[in-house]
């Protein structure tokens, strides 16, 4: 029985904090916020130089071959600062491809950064619903995969359909997910730049986290021989990494407020000594240490119990967002009426939660899986 | 990372499982067909097969050998339990003795104490029970108003009201926090003792709760007479001793969580079992919140064994752990009975009995308000609250409270 941080892994974090506090990466995303263009720093230089984009990837490969688990500790160190590395999007983009062996010849470049993937997010089914879908621009129903047809002569297939809100898509070389052939799923990729393939980028009310809308007309795509386990492990690891930066962002909002609830006297005492304000903050330390503990299942059950990685991711996403969401509406209300202003970091924290809460299914999608599977082991 | 047992452990716990194979034809059936009826009877079944446990070093695994126990570490307790669990015969009736308070006797008791309680508490010939809480004094444990009395021969002279005492019924001695001074702060003023439950002037009655079920007693102490060598710890240190027990009790119960069976599968099989419900958005939502949670919770044990094994003591941050459990628990029993309708509520149904046992819980080891308070104090470092008591003599306290309500 071992679980907590290896050696290794308490470095790999100090080392991902120590090269993320060279950016002022929450005074770009108040100036992101107001508007100013280019205010956000490219931070995917120093990712490529830290060696996250190989995270995930053999070292036969070029990558650094770690597990899920050192990827949410970068993902989390990623969360505390509000810091836009597109790794949400990369990563589970190179979990297919590495489960795909045609895609060999690729992973030096990804493993370096050279070229950035994105994760194009395709839902997999569940006990309720039999299909693989995607995220619909709006509304409660799921959007359709788009639509894979016969293999051309090169051996490539024509892709027709659409992904809503997809992380990390501007900018990104290739595209990787699941598109449907003749009622099954298949993984594939795109490059951006290839015809018919239209990214268009999106800002919806978190000015740090880059989205896009890419549309596909037509567009030549290789067909990847990852198989639909892969496919479905993506999810599943995206829903784990945005879990872990959500609890990154949980573990700033508390420190800041337990800071504040210490020095800020009202009635003659530091508010923190008043149980109302005592006890809304250790609720958000309740719903972070559970997060944490559900970051360590799903961090072990991919390799572990990779039956049990879809509970484990969903569980994880599901507390670890509903953690961000009480944690930044306590962090505003703790600070009284200066959390509510442009002045302070809490309106960040706060954008953060309410965008990432509707991304990537969404976390009452993960909630819904979480019951899901429990009931297929039950019946 | 990961899950797995050390080749140690691995021995370890084919060496106990192989004794729970060769002996568990012999363990008592308390549930379930075949299941012995009178409660008497159970008692003694339990405490003769903790005596075989006792004798199979399935008890006491982590006390020193020179006391009878393995000398074993916390993991191995864990092993122990869940092999117990799985060869489904029951543990040790007196995990309350073994697991507090024996350690207890262990840190601060006399050498003539240990010699003469351990072992038979160890095999079950003597069932202990904790004689701390009190009508007035639960989450404010150190507010005891038990009082013992030093007599001219060096005896003690003991009256009060204990109560949420459990085994009191057939145990055979208790290990009682009571004022010895209170003429100086309440802190200060307290001495741990041991009272023989047979003693004159003892009287133990069961308390029924929610269920309808006496699970607990109230233990009343008409001037009992203790001997001078009934003090553990020395005169005045009651509160120290008192914090070693409360240390092991957070152990057990952050071990020990899934062993009271609110775990996340359990309630989905009920919700699974009704073919409306498995589909409805509302109720699917409702049991995942609930069974994230919970599924938490198991890996929070996990942290805290692996923390342990490192020789880490659990803090007062194992708390939130219970706090997730049995308000989980809550919103769980509150959706069965919803789904199941009033058929959740008869008198033999399990979420009958657990929506009853939970409100009392809630408050077990403290209540979630004083949970929250010094997990913010001592974890978050949130300044304490405003404190009327500091430094002042119990008795006079006791005149301030009286005056002000």
């Amino acid at each position: 029985m071992n679980l907590s941080l290896s050696d290794e892994q308490v470095f790999l974090r100090e080392a991902a904090r120590g090269a993320l506090s060279r950016f002022k990466t929450l005074e770009a995303a108040r100036e992101a916020g107001d508007g100013e263009e280019g205010a956000l720093p490219d931070l995917w230089p120093a990712a490529c130089e830290a060696g996250w984009p190989g995270l995930l990837i053999d070292e036969a490969h070029g990558g650094a071959g770690l597990d899920a688990f050192d990827a949410m500790l970068v993902l989390g160190e990623c969360g505390r600062v509000l810091a836009g590395v597109p790794l949400l999007g990369h990563l589970p983009a190179t979990a297919i491809l590495g489960e795909s062996p045609s895609a060999a010849e690729f992973m030096a470049d990804l493993a370096s950064g050279e070229r950035r993937a994105a994760y194009l997010p395709a839902q997999p089914p569940t006990d309720a619903e039999s299909r693989w879908s995607a995220d619909p621009r709006s509304g409660l129903a799921r959007a359709p995969l788009p639509l894979a047809g016969a293999p051309g002569g090169d051996g490539r297939v024509a892709l027709t359909g659409s992904f809503a809100f997809v992380p990390d898509a501007p900018g990104a070389d290739v595209l990787v997910g699941v598109a449907e052939q003749d009622g099954r799923a298949i993984g594939v990729a795109v490059l951006a730049d290839a015809p018919g393939v239209k990214v268009e980028p999106v800002r919806r009310y978190d000015a740090t986290r880059s989205l896009g809308h890419v549309s596909l007309q037509d567009a030549p795509a290789v067909v990847l021989d990852a198989p639909e386990a892969a496919l479905a492990g993506a999810w599943h690891l995206a829903q784990a990494l945005i879990a872990a930066e959500s609890l990154g962002s949980v573990e700033t909002a508390l420190e800041v407020s337990v800071a504040y609830a210490n020095e800020r006297f009202t009635f003659g005492r530091a508010i923190g000594s008043y149980q109302a304000v005592k006890h809304s903050l250790t609720e958000i330390l309740r719903q972070l240490d559970n997060g944490r503990s559900l970051l360590y299942y799903a961090g072990w059950a991919r390799n572990g119990a990779p039956d049990e990685f879809a509970l484990a991711a969903s569980a994880a996403r599901s507390v670890g967002g509903r953690a961000l969401d009480h944690a930044a509406r306590t962090m505003i209300s703790v600070h009284g009426g200066i959390g509510a202003t442009w002045e302070h970091d809490a309106p960040l924290y706060f954008r953060r939660a309410q965008l990432s809460r509707r991304l990537l299914g969404g976390t009452a999608g993960a909630t819904d899986r979480v019951a899901g599977e429990l009931i297929a082991q039950a019946a | 990372m990961d899950l797995d047992d050390t080749p140690e452990q691995a021995a370890y716990r084919a060496q106990v499982r192989g004794w729970l194979d060769e002996h568990k034809s012999k363990a008592p059936v308390i549930q379930g067909p075949g299941a012995i009826q009178d409660e008497d009877e159970i008692v003694a079944a339990r405490r003769a097969w903790q005596g075989k446990l006792a004798e199979g070093g399935l008890a006491g695994v982590t006390w020193p050998k020179e006391y009878g126990g393995q000398g074993l570490g916390p993991i191995e307790q864990v092993i122990c339990n869940q092999e117990i669990a799985r060869a489904k015969v029951p543990g040790i009736l007196d995990a309350i003795g073994v697991g507090m308070l024996g350690p207890t006797i262990i840190a601060h008791g006399s050498d003539e104490q240990k010699s003469r309680y351990l072992g038979p508490m160890l095999h079950g010939d003597e069932v202990w029970c904790q004689l701390f809480s009190e009508p007035a004094a639960g989450s404010d444990l150190a507010a005891v108003q038990t009082r013992a009395r030093q007599q001219d021969d060096g005896g003690w002279r003991l009256s009060g009201q204990k109560v949420w005492t459990t085994n009191a019924q057939f145990a055979s001695y208790g290990l009682l926090l009571a004022r010895t001074d209170a003429d100086v702060p309440k802190h200060k003023g307290l001495t741990m003792f041991i009272v023989p439950m047979d003693a004159e002037g003892v009287t133990v009655r069961g308390l029924r709760q929610i269920s309808g079920e006496a699970e607990f007693n109230e233990v009343f102490f008409d001037d009992v007479a203790l001997a001078p060598d009934a003090v553990v710890g020395g005169v005045g240190n009651g509160w120290g001793t008192a914090l070693t027990t409360l240390m092991y009790e957070r152990v057990t119960i952050g071990l020990g969580g899934e062993g009271m069976g609110y775990n996340s599968i359990r309630f989905a099989a009920a919700i699974a079992a009704d073919e409306h419900a498995r589909r409805d958005p509302e109720v699917r939502h409702q049991l995942g919140e609930i069974a994230s949670e919970l599924l938490a919770v198991r890996f929070t044990g996990y942290r805290t064994l692996t923390a342990l094994q490192k020789g880490q003591i659990p803090g007062p941050e194992a708390g939130l752990a219970k706090v997730t459990i049995v308000n989980g628990a809550i919103k769980a029993g509150d959706l069965i009975a919803d789904v199941v309708g009033p058929d959740a509520l008869s008198e033999d149904s399990e979420w009958a009995y657990m929506i009853s046992f939970l409100p009392g819980l809630k408050s077990a080891g403290g209540t979630e308000e004083i949970l929250r308070n010094t997990i913010g104090e001592r974890v978050l470092g949130l300044p304490p609250e405003p404190r009327l008591d500091k430094g002042i003599p119990f008795s006079e306290l006791r005149s301030k409270e009286g005056a002000a309500a």
